[in-house]
């Protein structure tokens, strides 16, 4: 049943890219309000599976790299469903669904849903710091979406030449609000997780707590550098979508080794 | 009842000819002097129209010697340019011109205002029935649809308009930008405008001769003068730079920018370059957070615009050839039901379709 649910909210995911890939080959362009509704719908869907896993589990379901994958996609739909109505209204659904079906069609895919190996105690700590973390993800990922969106659209004002696309992105004040914005929710949702990961009382890997401090330095200077101008705006956006890219490495070595060395 | 349009446009007749047949007649003379039932003149500067039902058949001659300006000219010397659409014909050319589609710049929006302001005109003089105000609500229905549905009116076609639609990819709202025109050409004026009609507030003028520079000030509207020696130095404030001077050498060069830059490095520079030699070194374009646009450029977002308008043409074209069907179908299912009215009077009492025909 549960699955089911899943595949649902793939397909309205699905249908919402299939309608702009349809769109921009036919050169017409009204991605609002059918992508916020199918990707509104398919958040839905994604919430509900999430809801029954984490009853079936007794507690919150990140217990393994499936569902990690899952709650990710989650995080990112639901950080575009909070983003402000500018973003909701521009062609931001359009570049968001892709990044969802991706995720979660990997997952559904996947042989990578597995059941834990012992049933895990419920931790509230693990649990705060896991699930934080992957809300933090998911606006470093819109992040990043607003950063290709912002570089996309200066290459087309800087080459002069303007695809149709052209005029239903945002303006470029605007995708670096956004950026912005999506940087500083990340950054603190982060610093929560990964101060809230000493508290789980689990000895934790020296690599990924070097890893994910090495990620939070890196967000922490691409903030600092736009707080003191050193970064033109354009550099933000390349490294929003190069600390996202670092993030998931980093995301898939936490899932990839807790799996092979389970602890109770 | 003939349903019909008659006219000229630029696709017919030159202005000199246009120009001949528009500003004497009125919709009530055209009324008058054909005994037409209905009848609505559209005038515009690209086309003369006169759109009109009646019981019998009106020549185009009759409806160019109403239409004509001199009275002793002789119309038929005219004829040629005149176009005559029927029935179903003419609805479908009335829905081309709403949509924009027999524009001379495709996707333009100006003439449906048009359009309505002559229904209006015509409704007001009791010149319109209900054959016309069927086909002229379609016609705006169609003409929302096409613009709604399609990309026919996207982009913007002329240099104020892309040098605002650019302006607004850029910073988003106008409001707070601050503009410096540099050199007070024509160009540079009509850009002027258009910045401030999305907004714009703070528009600051610096030209050589300051008697130019206050007349541009004056005529767009409480800007301010910078005298021309000073303009370097606004530049380190402003967002939008539209230059136009008429120096033989480049003004600005990455060198100069390049300090102004490092002082302003989240806020782009939109520089509008019309003058011709160019005022800005074309390299400036490659700085970051700096977008140069120079005439040729303006130009060819125009083109752009109006490649992507045109094809959509076809796309437009499709939906107003189901309108027409539907609209015919519609005046026959009236033409239908009045015939069984006029036949049996108590399906007349329904004032519904009674007012539909």
């Amino acid at each position: 049943m549960e699955r089911y649910l899943l595949i649902v909210s793939t397909i309205c995911f699905l249908a919402a890219v299939l309608h702009t890939a349809v769109e921009l080959r036919t050169g017409v362009f009204r991605p609002m309000r059918f992508n916020f509704f199918a990707v509104g719908l398919g958040f839905i869907f994604q919430t509900a599976f999430l809801s029954l896993r984490g009853h079936a589990l007794g507690r919150c379901p990140l217990t393994n790299l499936f569902e990690v994958f899952i709650f990710l996609a989650w995080s990112v739909a639901l950080m575009y469903m909070l983003v402000g109505s500018i973003y909701r209204l521009s062609l931001m659904g359009a570049f968001t669904a892709p990044l969802v079906v991706l995720l979660q069609g990997f997952a559904l895919l996947a042989p990578i849903d597995r059941p834990h190996p012992s049933r895990l105690p419920a931790n509230p700590w693990v649990e705060f710091h896991a699930s934080i973390s992957l809300v933090a993800y998911g606006a470093f990922a819109l992040a990043c979406i607003a950063g290709v969106m912002y570089l996309v659209q200066e290459r087309q004002l800087k080459t002069h030449h303007l695809h149709s696309i052209f005029y239903h992105l945002p303006p470029l004040a605007d995708l670096f609000t956004a950026m912005t914005r999506l940087l500083w929710w990340g950054f603190v949702l982060y610093t929560l997780g990964i101060v809230s990961g000493f508290f789980t009382g689990h000895p934790l890997p020296r690599v990924q707590v070097v890893a994910a401090i090495g990620i939070w330095l890196l967000y922490a200077a691409i903030l600092q550098g736009r707080h003191l101008r050193w970064l033109a705006p354009k550099r933000v956006a390349a490294l929003c979508i190069i600390g996202f890219s670092a993030a998931l490495v980093l995301l898939w070595g936490i899932t990839f080794t807790a799996e092979l060395n389970p602890t109770p | 009842m003939n349903l019909f349009c008659i006219g000229l446009s630029h696709h017919t007749a030159d202005v000199a000819t246009r120009e001949q047949f528009t500003g004497s007649a009125t919709t009530e003379s055209i009324v008058r002097q054909t005994g037409c039932a209905e009848a609505l003149l559209l005038t515009t500067c690209n086309r003369v129209e006169v759109y009109a039902v009646s019981d019998r058949r009106v020549s185009t001659d009759e409806i160019a010697r109403c239409l004509i300006r001199k009275a002793n000219s002789d119309p038929h010397q005219y004829a040629p340019p005149f176009y005559r659409y029927e029935a179903n014909k003419c609805a479908h050319h009335l829905f081309r011109v709403a949509s924009g589609l027999d524009s001379m710049v495709v996707g333009e929006s100006e003439i449906l205002g048009q359009a309505k302001k002559a229904y209006e005109s015509a409704r007001q003089s009791g010149a319109v029935g209900p054959y016309l105000h069927r086909l002229f609500q379609r016609a705006f229905r169609v003409a929302k649809q096409v613009r709604t549905h399609t990309e026919i009116a996207r982009g913007a076609v002329s240099v104020g308009s892309v040098a605002v639609d650019l302006a607004q990819r850029i910073f988003g709202k106008l409001t707070d930008c601050k503009v410096l025109v540099l050199g007070a050409g024509e160009t540079s004026e009509l850009t002027a405008r258009a910045l401030v009609s999305r907004g714009v507030s703070d528009i600051r003028v610096s030209n050589r001769s300051a008697d130019r520079a206050n007349e541009l000030a004056q005529a767009v509207g409480g800007c301010a003068v910078v005298p021309f020696d000073e303009w370097m130095v606004q530049c380190r404030e402003i967002d939008i730079l539209i230059t136009s001077t008429a120096s033989e050498m480049p003004l600005l060069t990455p060198d100069k920018l390049a300090p102004m830059l490092r002082e302003r490095v989240d806020r782009p520079l939109f520089i509008i370059d019309i003058a011709v030699p160019r005022d800005v070194d074309p390299s400036a374009n490659e700085m970051d957070g700096v977008y140069l646009y120079d005439i040729d450029s303006i130009r060819s977002v125009a083109e752009q615009s109006l490649a992507l308008r045109r094809q959509h043409v076809v796309a437009a074209e499709a939906m107003i050839a189901e309108h027409v069907r539907d609209f015919v179908d519609s005046i026959s299912r009236g033409i239908n039901r009045a015939s069984q009215i006029s036949e049996h009077p108590s399906l007349g009492e329904n004032p519904l379709h009674a007012s539909e025909l």
